[in-house]
């Protein structure tokens, strides 16, 4: 058996056929989610797919947080379902006040492209299983408005319940506080980060790397080992 | 321009004495009288709009046809052109049932008065121009020139120019791929701001801009219709802006990318469900534009109810609906059973669509407005039928001295030292430094299929993830060759684009261009693009590559100065699998590097020349096309078989400009030897085309050798990568440390 | 000390998509009776000393030269009477 896993499509999500390519090169079945459509249609874990949705106007991610299927995926994430948002999925998350903080601008105010080298700090997640904790991976990263934020208190507690999930390395591209790449929520099934893991899943294509792939082979051992 | 009572066909028939503002519109009075002519009375205000506006120009292309003509009578015998010029975009078969659109379009005008939102919209247009032919959009291209790096005005201009693509492209999820950044005091009023976008269809899928069939609905969809850049299209071929208040310049059309991803999505699964007869986009002159091609490509006849587009501004007047610019906006002709069905799909992706007329079975089109007729023509008078110039050209009289001036008797380096500094000074000029900072703000991962991006030699996209089978593109021009000799230089910028496309293993198929050059009313200026067309045009004879289409920017001049004559080329190329790339980064080190071609004492119009003594003078290199295509074949044979690990083309900046590329990109050095025959002066600086740097691993040394030595290709073995600095040996080293910190710093320092 | 404020608008004739893309998503959420919505910017700026006609028409410079984009924006200036108050 093999796991369906949704990728939702925004008005203006970019990655969201990136993304099932790379469920699909992991061995798991891709399946396409509408906005306006609450049906999940069964699927066992969901992805929330990078780009601009609505342009990213007001701020990023303010207006699909509100869309119908939110509604349902913010109701099964708080009952375990598995959620990764990735860029623009990941301010989606925080939107939703799934996962703490926000997201601004660049620090240095320019769009950035870079290949981005992250250290994998919890391995423990539902998708980041197949990597180990300190492993360093490169990844692309492109995004406007990528700098986390939040205030001390709680970066303090992500820190110290290690929900930092991922920390940029050598350069941090765009002011995000103590370097924070991406987080988990406490139960390690809502993962959110800015880098682009479904970029970076063939040799040739990008970089040429397939540092992303264990994200989605990881979702795939915990769903079908289930 | 609004009138009581309502300026109908009638009324002007009634009265035939009424002064219109024909002058102000941009018809010339000859023009205006051809007008009257054509209808046998005086046009309406909403005749006349659409007239002044299609006759421009920038829309009837009146001072260039007579020479664009060229590019149909010289074009080379190809299997591969599907779709030729005239339409939105020409295409090309690259096998396996796929066609692929591309073209080049120019924003020059509208990006100098506001940088971030007439690049933007330029990106936009460009890419509705590839939907329009039934494709997906895969990639953008930006072939960018500036003024002077260090003045004051590029600071303004560049850094919104790059923001404006990025900001329309990145939100569109296109991947910027490939193009150029030049800077030239000769752009300082007059950047030249080229996009050009990439799409890819099965051949059963190509559309054209035709309405057909009496009965079918017009549909216009996407954004609504504001008063945006109205009279743009005028304003863009116009002579000079007026540099009164910054608030009194013309309006400005701001771009939605939002809105034109929506457009896209919604337009594409349309075509999956043939629901589309013709289609076209609105670009400049919005819907005169459209109306009178898609009429008059058909069979002519057309109805419109202006009262049924949907406006963002009540209060626009016909005529101004007519002339509004505003962008994410296109026209498809329906048939009227799937009229609901197409509707359907524009509800679910958010885009307002309305049925504003219908195909009829005359020959006329015919536009209503409050119930009264406004316009009755023949739109083919309106699309087709400009005016057409044979404008007077004469070679300059400063030409002669200005070749006179030979760049090859410049003093040149004495000592090594000098040499060593000279190459710095080359690698760290702003032409020749690494453009990161502005590729950076870029996206080229999305769609997760792009094999290579800049500062690759040609951008390369993968279009079919079973076969691999992929399409690469470059865009090239050089506007110092151009103005030494318009005709060489046009042709050194088609050889420096198809070259660039074979380097990465691609074979070139086709050609679209930009013709940037000053006013046409100037016989010197005319000249120019008179001998650039002959030259690109005899280039593509000889190549076997045609052009499909294009786009000419004429006016770029401030007063009496015009810009150097800049002919941009894109070069289109196909690769059966993109695992046989070939990247320009060393791979490993130990492979040897092999100079492939002729390498002359050429200076004239070099980087050199310009970085060192600011000198622009002498003859331009020499063209050699067949040498060209034999290059092409060699390096597209090693690139499948494997026999090199990496390439290079030569241009400017010459031999050192790309072996210092090669190293920093793969962050290994090389050990260089000047071989018989030539000084390290002209090895590292000349410019002589049809050359290559290529990286060959031991093994394959012999069979290279045998390849190049069978097909009477000159090779020359230069040295081996190796080590960590760029060591011309008996002159000097420079470590890559120091190299990096020449080519990479420069761009930064003076925009960041 | 006194605070000046500047809002600077897009022209009413200039496409807003950003405050097009909030009214739209209006109606969704239950917000009804709103017909338009247009995003501007809002700068705040602490002058030192007095605020008098010259002191504004400096700031109306800026604003034009800088704050605004005069091409596709409007901008308006106006003395925050609070700020105004309490420094005196």
């Amino acid at each position: 058996m093999t796991a369906r896993i949704g990728v939702v499509t925004f008005p203006g999500s970019l990655d969201d056929r990136d993304t099932q390519r790379a469920i699909r090169l992991a061995g798991a079945e891709p399946v396409a989610l509408w906005h306006k459509d609450k049906d999940l249609h069964q699927v066992d874990a969901v992805v929330l797919p990078g780009g601009f949705s609505y342009g990213d106007y007001l701020r990023a991610g303010a207006i699909s947080r509100f869309s119908p299927v939110m509604e349902t995926v913010i109701e099964q994430a708080k009952a375990g379902l598995p959620v990764l948002g990735i860029c623009n999925g990941f301010q989606i998350l925080t939107e939703a006040h799934l996962l703490p903080g926000g997201m601004l601008g660049n620090d240095h105010l320019h769009f950035v492209c870079r290949e981005q080298k992250l250290r994998v700090e919890n391995a423990d997640t539902a998708w980041t299983a197949d990597y180990e904790a300190g492993q360093e991976i490169h990844i692309p990263l492109k995004n406007m408005d990528g700098r986390y934020v939040a205030d001390a208190y709680t970066l303090d507690k992500l820190e110290a319940e290690g929900r930092v999930a991922f920390r940029y390395l050598d350069v941090n591209p765009n002011g995000s506080l103590r370097d924070i790449a991406g987080i988990t929520n406490e139960a390690g099934n809502v993962v959110g980060l800015m880098p682009h893991p479904e970029h970076a899943v063939e040799p040739l294509i990008g970089t040429g790397r397939t540092d992303g792939l264990p994200f989605f082979t990881s979702i795939l051992k915990k769903l079908v080992n289930a | 321009m609004s009138r009581t009572p309502l300026d109908t066909v009638e009324h002007a028939a009634e009265t035939p004495d009424v002064e219109l503002p024909w002058a102000e519109l941009g018809l010339k009075k000859d023009e205006y009288e051809r007008v009257v002519e054509i209808l046998g009375r005086r046009p309406t205000g909403a005749e006349l709009a659409m007239y002044s506006v299609m006759w421009s120009e920038h829309c009837s292309y009146k001072s260039s046809k007579v020479h664009l003509r060229q590019f149909g009578e010289k074009a080379p015998q190809s299997d591969a052109l599907l779709v030729g010029i005239g339409e939105n975009a020409g295409v090309v078969d690259v096998g396996q049932g796929y066609a692929v659109t591309f073209k080049v379009e120019s924003h020059n005008h509208p990006s100098y008065v506001e940088p971030y939102q007439g690049a933007a919209t330029g990106v936009g247009g460009i890419v509705r121009d590839i939907i329009a032919m039934g494709a997906r959009p895969v990639a953008v291209v930006d072939p960018l020139r500036f003024g002077a790096a260090d003045h004051p005005d590029t600071k303004r201009v560049l850094p919104g120019v790059v923001a404006g693509i990025g900001g329309y492209g990145n939100c569109l999820g296109l991947p910027n791929i490939g193009g150029e950044v030049v800077f030239d005091a000769c752009y300082q009023g007059n950047p030249l701001v080229n996009a050009g976008a990439i799409g890819v269809m099965r051949h059963e899928d190509i559309h054209l801009a035709k309405a057909s069939g009496a009965g079918n609905k017009v549909i216009l969809y996407g954004a609504r219709t504001g008063g945006d850049g109205i009279g743009g299209a005028s304003i863009l071929a116009s002579e000079t802006f007026d540099d009164a208040k910054p608030s009194k310049r013309p309006a400005v059309q701001v771009g939605d990318p939002f809105q034109e991803k929506l457009l896209i999505e919604c337009t594409l699964e349309a075509f999956k469900e043939k629901l589309v007869v013709g289609i076209q986009d609105l670009g400049a002159a919005g819907l005169s534009c459209a109306t009178s091609e898609l009429a008059s490509n058909g069979s002519g006849g057309m109805r419109v109810t202006l009262d049924d587009v949907p406006l963002r501004d009540s209060t626009l007047s016909p005529e101004e609906i007519l002339m509004s610019e505003s962008q994410e906006r296109m026209c498809a002709v329906v048939e009227p059973a799937k009229v609901d069905r197409f509707l359907e799909i524009c509800e679910k992706w958010d885009v307002i669509a309305t049925v504003i007329g219908e195909v009829t079975d005359g020959d006329r089109l015919e536009i209503f407005w409050h119930g009264g007729k406004i316009v009755d023509v023949d739109p083919r008078t309106v699309a087709h039928d400009g005016p057409v110039y044979e404008r007077p050209y004469a070679r300059p009289e400063w030409q002669d001295a200005l070749q006179a001036d030979d760049a090859n008797k410049l003093p040149r380096p004495a000592t090594a030292e000098e040499l060593k500094a000279q190459v710095l000074k080359l690698v760290a000029s702003p032409n020749q430094a690494s453009k990161k900072w502005i590729t950076s703000q870029y996206d080229h991962f999305v769609q997760g299929n792009t094999v290579l991006a800049q500062p690759e030699d040609s951008g390369m996209i993968r279009i079919d993830e079973e076969t691999g089978l992929g399409v690469a593109i470059a865009t090239d021009g050089n506007g110092r060759y151009a103005k030494l000799d318009p005709y060489t230089g046009a042709q050194l910028a088609l050889a420096e684009a198809y070259r660039n496309v074979a380097t990465t293993g691609a074979k070139p198929l086709a050609v679209s261009d930009c013709l940037n050059f000053g006013s046409p009313e100037d016989p010197a200026v005319m000249w120019q693009f008179a001998e650039a067309i002959r030259g690109l045009a005899d280039g593509c004879l000889q190549l076997g590559t045609p052009v499909t289409g294009g786009n000419v920017s004429l006016y770029n001049q401030t007063g009496e100065a015009a810009i150097h004559p800049t002919p941009v080329v894109a070069v289109l190329g196909v690769i059966d699998d993109v695992a046989r790339r070939t990247p320009v980064a060393f791979q490993e080190e130990g492979q040897l590097l092999y100079l492939l071609g002729d390498t002359r004492e050429e200076f004239g119009g070099s980087a050199w020349s310009q970085v060192v003594h600011d000198h622009l003078g002498g003859l331009p290199p020499k063209v050699d096309l067949e040498r060209e295509r034999l290059l092409g074949e060699i390096l597209i044979s090693a690139s499948r078989d494997g026999m090199i690990d990496s390439a290079h083309d030569l241009s400017d900046g010459g031999l050192i400009q790309a072996v210092v590329e090669s190293a920093l990109l793969g962050g290994k050095g090389a050990r260089l030897v000047v071989p018989d025959g030539l000084d390290a002066f002209t090895l590292l600086f000349s410019e002589s085309a049809g050359r290559a740097v290529v990286a060959v691993p031991r093994s394959e040394e012999v069979r290279f050798n045998d390849m190049c030595g069978a097909r009477g290709l000159p090779v020359t073995r230069i040295g081996v990568v190796d080590g960590d600095s760029v060591d011309v040996q008996g002159e000097f080293a420079l470590s890559l440390a120091e190299l990096r910190e020449a080519h990479e710093a420069t761009i930064p320092a003076l925009l960041a | 000390m006194a605070r000046v404020v500047v809002d600077v608008m897009l022209k009413p004739e200039i496409l807003d998509p950003q405050g097009q893309a909030v009214q739209r998503a209006l109606p969704r959420l239950g917000f009804e009776g709103i017909s338009d919505v247009r995003q501007g910017k809002r700068f705040e700026l602490e002058v030192d000393g007095p605020v008098d006609e010259a002191a504004l028409a400096r700031i109306h410079d800026l604003a034009e030269s800088f704050l605004a984009n005069t091409v596709i924006e409007d901008f308006t200036v106006k003395v925050e009477e609070a700020a105004a108050e309490a420094a005196k």
